[in-house]
């Protein structure tokens, strides 16, 4: 690819991915005041997207074939008893990722 | 300027760091390898800013994919970040100036660290904290993205599974969230939700299913929970 056809490509998914972020601003964002609708999936969203980011993190896994996503289930169980116990955001995930890379380099 | 805000946010974006370095590297690792040199992967990491969208686009220009594919392409993979800023609109009110930046700024992450009003504790001037959590996990993702350009190839110990950072991130969240509401339903229906899609749909298709079924849950819950006070 040349030099200009690549700044083309990257200007192209900067914009769309910029469309994408701003679009609710654009079209919510104003002086009126936001719809009752959004507010309300403004408050109840971040709870689901948070569930969202975590399944999509773990869609590679395969529960079929070895290592049947081990690793991962095991990690993301330290995790959650490490922050339901310390409520402490960087032991859990350091905690969590130590774990994973011991699992994934020396165990499986 | 707060001093105090900024410390807190750099204190918040710690968690991000080690993430985003390791994935940025590995990005300015690839691309180096596919014969595009540090100025591009600064380039894509400043403007574009997008992790996953990243990696895919480097298929896209080795590939050498369409404008139009590669806009469509970036549109499925993006489309989350639309349910970001839906629920960003109001914390976002009243930024002035530094509001650009926060929505261009608004990856994954970065929404993970805003989302919830927990992380606001002591803090004096949110916008100001806004700011700085997103301009530090740019600068991460960009310093990542570079280092990986230029010295990849020097790195010998073996950092297979540190981007399991990012799901730890997400996983911890996910349960700081659930400890701090009574209310589970919405957390619910975000998991059960993506699981149904992600099982229906496949890995690559099921994100934005599961947007439309998790919109839809809330819209009838909504319409439920008004219902039931008119009563």
């Amino acid at each position: 690819m040349s030099d200009f056809s690549m700044a083309l490509m990257i200007a192209v998914i900067a914009l769309v991915t910029m469309l994408l972020r701003f679009l609710p601003f654009l079209i919510f964002g104003g002086e009126k005041e936001t719809p009752e609708f959004i507010t309300y999936l403004g408050k109840v969203l971040p709870y689901a997207i948070m569930a969202m980011l975590v399944v999509y993190c773990l869609k590679g896994i395969s529960l079929t074939g070895a290592p049947y996503g081990l690793p991962e289930l095991i990690s993301c169980g330290l995790v959650i008893i490490l922050h339901v116990f310390k409520r402490n955001t960087l032991i859990s995930i350091i905690g969590g990722t130590i774990c994973y890379m011991i699992l994934v380099q020396l165990v499986f | 300027m707060n001093k105090g805000d900024i410390k807190k946010a750099f204190t918040a974006s710690i968690p991000v760091m080690a993430g985003y370095v390791v994935l940025g590297m590995g990005f300015g690792i690839i691309l180096k390898t596919k014969g595009y040199g540090l100025i591009w992967a600064a380039a894509m990491s400043i403007f574009i800013y997008a992790g996953s969208m990243q990696y895919v686009a480097i298929n896209l220009i080795t590939g050498g994919a369409s404008l139009i594919t590669a806009a469509f392409t970036t549109l499925m993979v993006n489309a989350r970040h639309l349910f970001y800023g839906i629920s960003m609109i109001d914390k976002y009110k009243g930024a002035g100036r530094k509001r650009p930046y926060l929505i261009f700024a608004l990856t994954d992450e970065t929404y993970s660290l805003v989302c919830s009003d927990e992380t606001l504790k002591g803090v004096s001037d949110r916008h100001l904290y806004y700011f700085f959590v997103s301009f530090f996990n740019q600068i991460y993702w960009v310093a990542g993205s570079v280092i990986g350009s230029a010295l990849g190839s020097l790195i010998t110990f073996n950092v297979e599974g540190i981007d399991f950072a990012l799901t730890a991130l997400f996983v911890t969240i996910f349960v700081e969230q659930w400890l701090d509401t009574r209310d589970h339903r919405p957390a619910l229906t975000g998991l059960a939700s993506s699981i149904a899609c992600l099982i229906v749909f496949g890995a690559d298709k099921f994100l934005i299913p599961a947007m439309v079924c998790i919109t839809a849950a809330f819209a009838i819950m909504r319409r439920r929970g008004k219902e039931q006070r008119d009563e």
